[in-house]
């Protein structure tokens, strides 16, 4: 089955570049700026949309991403109102895959079958659950894979060759790798590493793998999009939309635009990029 | 729901860590190879009589072991009903039960050469307990405490920073022991070469909750062979509190298969039931955090909701998945207790015994004073005193008004 993930990034592979691959929170800091920012992005150079379903307890997320959450639970936003949102995306666009990104409990709480039933009516593609690794696969990978969800995948420095089969198994659409052992919005990765990285990767699997952690600029974006597939950014973005909002929190006539401008700048960045995956 | 009664309700976790539908492994890629390899030398540990002699070396002489098993005459008499005993690990070295499970889990450490171990606290007594071992063995210890406790919670702060052990004021979430624990993790992640991650109770991913069990039955079998030697036989009851349910997995589980005996773990009901309270079993649901499935305070959406108690040690707002397991085969009952309960038996064991309990077990007491008299003379109780209150004297004052 070719999925929407799969048609972009062979697309884009046609092209020459690397995919550029953003992250937003659902609900940040209120749902209408959530769907005024998806509809935005596109057209801003982002070419796969991660958007996030709000958990009070992100655990292997950074401050940024952690607030971001808050910010989303503070004004109401549940994983139904995060599906309607993907929805309502959908209806205007119907070429850029769209993957939503959280931890497990919200999901399980909502029933897995449910859950599954309705990202696939929202027009959703692929999800990304980071407390889901391979051992706990029955609970939400193959239910995902029998209902056509692309389950991705992380994939980190601490995956070894002897592990990275089992954690490709039932990966689809793409990996992604996290390119440093730590949270989100942390370090910058060490660019020399990842290429190393990247390939050591295909060696395992034909699926694009993407980049992601550590992201904050046109430069950093480019260093990535030589050496892999794609380009996650997420933490930056996250800040960009929290320094527009005003002193309570709500956002501001300038809000969609600070994070269009990034995605913007990130995106130049992974074009100018000579691209030679492994 | 009630699971199907087992063979045996000692064999748990299974080969994936789960205590039927709970327990397992919900963490991020990241720390997997770590937690799969914590694994492994834990089972070879299991097998090495060195690291038993080691580990059994420590508590007789360091921790003070056996805690004795001492019975609490003047609070029977009081009570008028079961024999009722004490098991004493409030006389532990650093007052509570926390040191059995982190001596094993540093010797642990060692052997996988870790350097730098991480913990989190919420009371302080695991900080404390963690703190003093690895300044027992020079080792670099960095202890996760909500910014919220580290206010309410001073001796405890004071006690690591002599121990040389770093405090770190956890500012996320609503600053308390679940964002500590969520605190740890991030580090963990960030540094999993040389660092160690001692959980403080019988939860988190397996095979945490296996182990942390495991180093806590000292508890339990120390009982059976002291109630032998006190009454010839075992004990008719067990009571012990419940926060992640370490303290109570430890003293119950070399019971579990003598199913004469009635075991009863106390939860912290704070103001109320219906109110604000750290009650898992009695007003949570399944659900996953923290690397493991077990009942949680949630909303309808699964978002997680904070626990309240008197008692900082218990305010967490998940349990142990073993007693998740326990609570649905319906091996053990799960009781609770207010705040004001905890109150008024930690002032009655004070009085009637001499003995300063924390708020924790005080919970446990709470039930205990209501059980007991209930109960025939020859009904042979036993309530785990886990801790002592020191700790507490000044929360307790503040309620009871000064003193
Ligand atoms: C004295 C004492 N008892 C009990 C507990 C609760 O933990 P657990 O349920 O793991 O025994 C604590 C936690 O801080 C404690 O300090």
């Amino acid at each position: 089955m070719t999925t929407r993930i799969d048609s972009r990034f062979a697309e884009l592979a046609r092209e020459g570049r690397a995919a550029l691959v953003t992250f937003i929170m659902g609900g940040d800091p209120d749902l209408e700026t959530t769907l005024a920012l998806l509809k935005a992005l596109p057209a801003a150079g982002a070419d796969v949309i991660e958007l996030g379903m709000p958990f009070t307890d992100p655990m292997a997320d950074g401050p940024a991403i952690q607030a971001a959450g808050l910010r989303a639970l503070a004004t109401h936003t549940t994983l139904a109102k995060v599906l309607k949102l993907a929805a309502e995306f959908r209806k205007a666009d119907t070429a850029t895959p769209l993957i939503l990104m959280g931890y497990y409990n919200p999901i399980y709480v909502y029933g897995v079958p449910r859950f599954l039933t309705d990202a696939k009516a929202a027009g959703v593609d692929g999800v990304i659950v980071v407390d889901l690794p391979p051992e706990e696969d029955s609970e939400l990978c193959l239910p995902a894979q029998e209902a056509g969800l692309a389950f991705i995948r992380l994939a980190t420095p601490t995956t070894d060759d002897a592990r990275l089969p089992t954690v490709l198994a039932h990966t689809a659409g793409f990996v992604y790798y996290v390119s440093i052992t730590g949270i989100t919005g942390a370090a910058t990765p060490d660019y020399s590493k990842v290429a190393a990285a990247v390939a050591r990767l295909k060696r395992h699997t034909a699926l694009p793998v993407a980049v992601g952690f550590g992201v904050k600029n046109a430069e950093n974006a480019a260093a990535i999009a030589k050496v892999a597939d794609g380009v996650v950014v997420g933490s930056a973005l996250v800040d960009a939309l929290r320094k527009s909002l005003d002193a309570n929190g709500h956002a501001t006539a300038g809000s969609v635009a600070a994070v269009t401008d990034l995605v913007r700048e990130i995106a130049a960045g992974v074009r100018s990029a000579a691209h030679q995956p492994a | 729901m009630k699971l199907e009664n087992p063979n045996s309700f000692r064999t748990g976790p299974d080969e994936r860590g789960h205590f039927g539908i709970f327990g397992g492994r919900f963490v991020a890629e990241t720390l997997m190879p770590l937690i799969l390899d914590l694994e492994r030398h834990y089972e070879a540990a299991k097998k090495d009589p060195a690291f038993h002699a080691e580990l059994n070396n420590l508590l007789t002489h360091y921790v003070g072991r056996p805690s004795p098993l001492y019975f609490a005459e003047r609070l029977t008499e009081y009570l008028g009903g079961a024999k009722i005993y004490f098991k004493r690990e409030e006389l532990n070295h650093t007052g509570a039960h926390k040191i059995n499970n982190v001596l094993g889990q540093i010797l642990l450490a060692r052997r996988m050469g870790k350097t730098r171990i991480i913990a989190e606290t919420g009371a302080g007594q695991h900080g404390v307990a963690t703190a003093t071992a690895c300044a027992r063995f020079g080792l670099e210890c960095i202890v996760y405490m909500g910014a919220v406790d580290v206010e309410r919670q001073k001796p405890n702060v004071f006690r690591m920073n002599m121990l040389g052990a770093k405090v770190v004021p956890v500012q996320s979430g609503a600053r308390t022991l679940k964002d500590a624990m969520n605190e740890a993790l991030r580090d963990w992640v960030t540094n999993v070469e040389d660092t160690f991650y001692c959980i403080g109770t019988a939860a988190g991913p397996h095979p945490y909750p296996a182990m942390v069990r495991d180093f806590q039955c000292i508890i339990g079998e120390e009982t059976r062979k002291q109630m032998l030697a006190a009454e010839g036989r075992l004990p008719d009851s067990l009571f012990a509190c419940i926060g992640g349910g370490s303290n109570a997995i430890g003293l119950f589980h070399p019971f579990l298969d003598d199913r004469q005996i009635e075991i009863y773990g106390v939860e912290a009901a704070g103001y109320g039931l219906d109110k604000a309270h750290a009650a898992s079993l009695a007003g949570g649901r399944p659900g996953v955090l923290h690397g493991n499935r077990t009942y949680l305070l949630m909303d309808a959406d699964g978002q997680i909701e904070e626990g309240h108690s008197i008692s900082a040690g218990l305010d967490y707002p998940g349990i142990g998945p073993e007693h998740s397991w326990l609570k649905e085969t319906g091996r053990v009952t799960y009781l609770s207790a207010t705040d004001d309960e905890a109150l008024a038996a930690f002032q009655l064991c004070a009085r009637q015994e001499g003995i300063i309990p924390a708020l924790e077990p005080a919970h446990a007491l709470a039930r205990v004073i209501e059980i007991a008299p209930t109960k025939p003379r020859e009904h042979l109780l036993v309530v785990n005193i886990s801790g002592r209150g020191d700790k507490d004297i000044f929360t307790v004052a503040e309620h009871l008004g000064g003193m």
